[in-house]
This record gives structure tokens, C-alpha cells and sequence, in this order.
């Protein structure tokens, strides 16, 4: 990884310099803050698999105590939470392609210096990006086009991210030498030809780090939920879990409507957080290694 | 004299249309790439530029456009006597000015410490562990906010409990000004690794001869901090802030949402809140629209100026 390139301070000699106060207090720095991301989820993972007595008696720190699993079973049994995940997912999934795609077709006829127009369309593309109609000229034209409290208003209105394209666009100018796909068209091949054969394995580092960014904001998002979605069986499971911390509140401790619950709130609520949270968890370290190029390429702009 | 003029600007406009036939001729895939983010943006952004004049009418929903009038710039007369929308308002810039006087130095230091690290294994480790929480959604923060501040049963008024430091649960959520310090916090909290990123680029980009040169001259750790690496990221420091200094006239409904409640109403009440509760749930909206407007052009002009304003010092701008 190129960051790791940083090492003057070690210098040559550095290596053989003895570990000072200074990296001592370094590393401590360091450590509490890593534990600051690090432990509340430990402790909510522990509380969602305590049991109830042991966590209204505060029992519940680090690990978990009077282990059950009950939470889990109450949130599989009932119906509506597993829906929402499943429907997240195929949300997420469809939002995800629909937005790559776009974002490849925009950012590489847009990188090539060639094509007359492109910077009134790079502009009028930008523009939407640094001036937001508003909440209510938004909502009467998703009304207008038939999508409120359908799928796919939390699909269509948000995949294509100006943003994104923008980042793709650089990479594209800065990795791919213009010169490399200026012989290939003039060895006859289409651009087509030229996109799917030198541009695309070319930029795998990149289309892994968009999309991850449009998974993990697809997946995050709900206030596009909360705004044009009122059917219940249509919405995200951020929204759901939304509405679970808001009832139970700063200490308010309410049963989350319509559920059967056997845990306490707080348990269910754990365990709730947990199921939302493991999905990102387990896909960031695979991507982990491309985005930090991808945020440094997009840092040239934007 | 006259009929030459125009066989010239006949020629002339002759050799644009062939130069422009020939570049469909050449590109019409790529033009044929760009129909589809074009159709995407004129649909779904595009076409919401009209209802804007919601702004300047007395929109009755239930009329629509044809049967509501315009009334010029009543709305907007009214929207700046409105009492909620200016408290909205200055709370909005207030946190925003906030956020970012106290979000933007942790990332520098932050990236300074890494990057004095010498254990490489554990410099690794610790990034990807300090970027996950960019990757979580507000409820999630704010979740973890709950389980570690409510009052009684949150993890670290037990631990203080039980430590005998307090003998009554701090009240981080519900009271406004311990919710603004927590509010603000946890945002800092949330960005402090990712933000890392694009310092510990530059300073990858610093020329290791300056560090040689310095030790040379026996300077001390902190000393080449001071002169060499901090001046090597000041370029980056500065367009990172002047560009974020452009959006502060924004307003994020998931964050104030989740950290919400009735108790911390003072502080919480910010744009995105006035308009959502007076216009998608009041059924005001032509006032949520103007505010919206009012709100997107100030922020228009600000990033505009804020790019001017980057370039004009040499740097990198963003348009």
C-alpha cells in the first residue's frame, strides 16, 4: 500500500532508534481510539445475547452473560424483520448495479479529451450535484412519475451519484493513458470494444471501491424511506430500526409495535443493531485494500 | 463584397457541421454511452427544477399547480419573520460552524500520529479499524450512542456509577448542551480515520530530502512535524477547508433524526428538521420549498465562491 511508503521518519538509521516516550504515548493515543470503535459493538454484540435479567441488572459489560439466543429467534420469527432484510439486500443489490452501470457509461465517454461536448455535459451533470431542487419539488416529481410507496423510488431517484462518476472520471484520466486507447481505436476497434477489453479490467480497483459506495450508502440510507415510502412491507431495515431506537428513545423504554417480544427492548434492540451492522462488517475487509485509492483519487477532485 | 462574406460563413459553418458529423461518425458510441446518465439526470433531477415555483405561489396541494396563484415573494417575506425557520436557521449554522471547527483538526493530528507510528503491522490494523465506523448508517451511531449514554442504563454512566464518580447518571442525551457535546462528538467520532486518508497522501507526497536534510541539522521529531511535515500538507489542509467551509449551509436529516428527542428540541431543530415537519408532514409547501431554495442557492453561491476562492490560492478546486 502506498501509505506505508511513508517512511522517512524511520529513516535509515530509524529502525535501530530505541522506542522513545513519545511513540509510547503514540500507540496509547491510538489504541483507546481503536477500542473506541472497536468496543461498543463488542457490548452490543454481548448484550444481544444475554440474557434479560442480566441485562436490566447491568450485569453486561464486555461479554455476554446467561447466553441465549432469543433475540435472534424473536427477530427470524417474526416475519417482518427478515422480510426487511431480504428486501435491503435486493435493494441494495439492484441500486448497486444500476449505479455502476450508469456511472461507467458517464465517466468514460466524459474522460476522453476527444469528444466534443463534453464539458457542457460534465457540467450539466456536475450541476445537480452543488444545487438540490429541495425536499418538495423531489417529492411531487416522484409523485408525478408514479413511484411514491413503490420499490423503486429508493432505487432510481438516488443510483446514479454525480459524485461517483466524478471520481471514475478522474482515475480513468489519471490511470489509463489516453495514448493506449488512441492505438487500439485506431486498430479498428469500437469503443465498445475498447471499454469492455482495455477500460473495465483496467479499472477494477475502481468499480470495486464505487461500489462499495453505493452499497454501503444504499444500505445506510432511509430517510428516502421515511420520506416517500409509507407501506411498511416496502421499507429498509435502517428505517425499521430507526423507528426502534426513536420509540425506546433516550431511556422511554416502549415495545416496538406489533411484535411479539420475549427480550427486553434493549436486547432486541442489540440484537437488531447487530443484524444490520454484520452485512458491512463482513464485506469492508475484503474491499478494504481498493478504497483507500480510490477516496485519494477522488480527494484530487471533489 | 457581401456574397463572399457569406460563401465564407456559409463555408464556415459548412466545416462545423462536417467536423461535428465526422465526430458522431467517430464517437457515436460514446454518445450513445452517455444517453443513459443524460435521460438519468434530466428525469430525476432536472425535472424537479420546475416545482420550485412552488416558492413563489400559495400552493394548495390539494389544487396543484393550475389551481394556485403566484404571490411573488410573500413566502419568502414570510419565511424570514418566521420565528421557527430563523431559530432552524441559526441553530444550522451554528453546528455546522461547529462541526467543522472541531471535526476538521482530528484528522490532521490523527493522520500526524499514524504516521509516526514505526510498527507497521499494528499502523495497518489500526487504519481499518478506525475507518469502519464512516461505513455505519446514523441510526447505528446513534445506537451505539444510546447503549453507551443513556442515563441509567447506558455502559459508561454504569461505569462511572460503579466507579462512585458520579452518584447519578450523566445526562449526554437529554440535556441540550451535554446532546450538543455528544452530538458533535460522536460526528467526529464517526470521521476521524476516514478523514485520515487524503492527509496521509499528502504526506506521502512530502520529499523525503526535506526529513534527511532536518536530521541532519539535528532536529527532534517534533521540530520536523513542525517544519516539514505540517507545511506539506498545508495545501491539502487548506482546499479541505475551504470546500467544506461551502457546505455549511447543509443539513443532514438522518444524523439530527436519530440523535433526536423531545428533550434536546432547542439545539435539534435545524433546517432539514423545519422542513421536513412544516412541509412533507404540515402540508406547508410552499414555505418548505422556499426555505429549500433559499437554502440550496446560498449553498450554491458559497461552494462557487469557496472553489474561486481555493483556485485563486493555487489549489486544487472542485469544479
Amino acid at each position: 500500500m502506498k501509505m506505508n511508503q511513508a517512511k522517512p521518519l524511520r529513516g535509515s538509521s530509524g529502525m535501530k532508534r530505541r522506542v522513545t516516550i513519545g511513540d509510547v504515548i503514540i500507540i496509547l493515543i491510538i489504541l483507546i481510539l481503536c477500542l473506541s470503535c472497536v468496543l461498543p459493538f463488542i457490548h452490543i454484540a454481548a448484550k444481544s445475547i444475554s440474557g434479560n435479567s442480566e441485562v436490566l441488572a447491568k450485569n453486561v459489560t464486555l461479554w455476554p452473560k446467561a447466553i441465549t439466543f432469543e433475540a435472534y429467534a424473536t427477530i427470524f420469527q417474526d416475519g417482518q424483520l427478515t422480510h426487511s432484510m431480504l428486501y435491503t439486500v435486493l435493494v441494495t443489490v439492484l441500486f448497486t448495479a444500476i449505479g455502476m452501470v450508469i456511472t461507467v457509461c458517464a465517466a468514460y465517454p466524459l474522460s476522453r479529451r476527444r469528444l466534443k461536448g463534453r464539458n457542457f455535459i460534465s457540467l450539466m451533470i456536475l450541476f445537480t450535484l452543488y444545487f438540490y431542487a429541495g425536499l418538495i419539488p423531489e417529492y411531487l416529481l416522484l409523485k408525478d412519475l408514479g413511484l411514491i410507496n413503490r420499490m423503486w423510488v429508493l432505487i432510481l431517484p438516488l443510483s446514479f451519484s454525480p459524485f461517483n462518476m466524478l471520481i471514475m472520471k478522474s482515475y480513468l484520466q489519471s490511470t489509463i493513458p489516453e495514448s493506449l486507447e488512441e492505438a487500439a481505436f485506431l486498430d479498428g476497434a469500437s469503443s465498445f470494444q475498447i471499454l469492455f477489453r482495455v477500460i473495465l479490467p483496467l479499472s477494477k480497483p475502481i468499480l470495486a471501491t464505487l461500489a462499495l459506495f453505493y452499497a454501503v450508502g444504499r444500505w445506510n440510507a432511509y430517510a428516502d424511506a421515511k420520506y416517500f415510502i409509507t407501506k411498511k412491507a416496502l421499507q429498509p431495515i435502517q428505517y425499521l430500526l430507526s423507528n426502534m431506537v426513536l420509540n425506546s428513545g433516550a431511556d422511554a423504554i416502549s415495545i416496538s409495535e406489533g411484535m411479539a417480544v420475549q427480550s427486553t427492548p434493549e436486547v432486541l434492540q442489540a440484537a437488531m443493531v447487530m443484524f444490520a451492522t454484520i452485512p458491512i462488517i463482513c464485506v469492508y475487509p475484503f474491499i478494504q485494500k481498493h478504497f483507500v485509492k480510490g477516496v485519494m483519487i477522488g480527494a484530487v477532485k471533489g | 463584397m457581401k456574397e463572399s462574406s457569406s460563401v465564407l460563413a456559409r463555408t464556415r459553418s459548412g466545416v462545423i457541421t462536417r467536423s461535428l458529423r465526422s465526430a458522431l461518425k467517430r464517437d457515436w458510441q460514446l454518445y450513445l454511452l452517455l444517453v443513459l446518465p443524460v435521460a438519468f439526470v434530466l428525469i430525476f433531477k432536472y425535472a424537479a427544477y420546475p416545482g420550485l415555483r412552488i416558492a413563489f405561489m400559495n400552493y394548495k396541494p390539494a389544487r396543484g399547480y393550475s389551481g394556485s396563484e403566484y404571490v411573488g415573494l410573500e413566502i419568502f417575506q414570510k419565511i424570514f419573520k418566521d420565528a421557527d425557520f430563523l431559530r432552524a436557521l441559526k441553530n444550522s449554522l451554528a453546528f455546522n460552524f461547529l462541526d467543522l471547527a472541531i471535526g476538521f483538526p482530528v484528522p490532521i493530528i490523527l493522520a500526524l500520529m499514524l504516521n509516526e507510528l514505526r510498527f507497521r503491522r499494528f499502523k495497518r490494523l489500526s487504519q481499518t479499524v478506525l475507518y469502519l465506523p464512516h461505513f455505519l448508517s446514523w441510526v447505528i451511531i446513534a445506537s451505539v450512542a444510546y447503549s453507551l449514554f443513556r442515563p441509567s442504563s447506558g455502559l459508561v454512566n454504569i461505569a462511572l456509577m460503579k466507579a462512585g464518580l458520579i452518584s447519578e447518571g450523566i445526562p449526554f442525551l437529554t440535556e441540550k448542551f451535554h446532546w450538543a457535546v455528544t452530538y458533535l462528538l460522536m460526528a467526529v467520532w464517526q470521521n476521524m480515520g476516514w478523514g485520515t486518508i487524503i492527509f496521509l497522501a499528502a504526506i506521502t507526497g512530502i520529499n523525503p530530502e526535506l526529513y534527511e536534510a532536518a536530521t541532519v541539522d539535528g532536529a527532534s521529531r517534533m521540530r520536523k512535524i513542525w517544519h516539514v511535515t505540517l507545511p506539506g500538507i498545508r495545501a491539502t489542509a487548506v482546499t479541505l477547508l475551504i470546500l467544506n467551509l461551502g457546505r455549511i449551509m447543509g443539513s443532514n436529516y438522518e444524523r439530527l433524526a436519530s440523535f433526536g428527542n423531545v428533550l434536546v428540541k432547542d439545539y435539534q431543530y435545524q433546517l432539514a428538521i423545519y422542513i421536513y415537519e412544516k412541509g412533507l408532514a404540515g402540508g406547508n409547501f410552499s414555505k418548505a420549498t422556499a426555505v429549500g431554495l433559499f437554502q440550496s442557492l446560498l449553498g450554491f453561491v458559497l461552494v462557487l465562491a469557496a472553489d474561486r476562492f481555493a483556485k485563486s490560492l493555487g489549489e486544487n478546486g472542485l469544479i
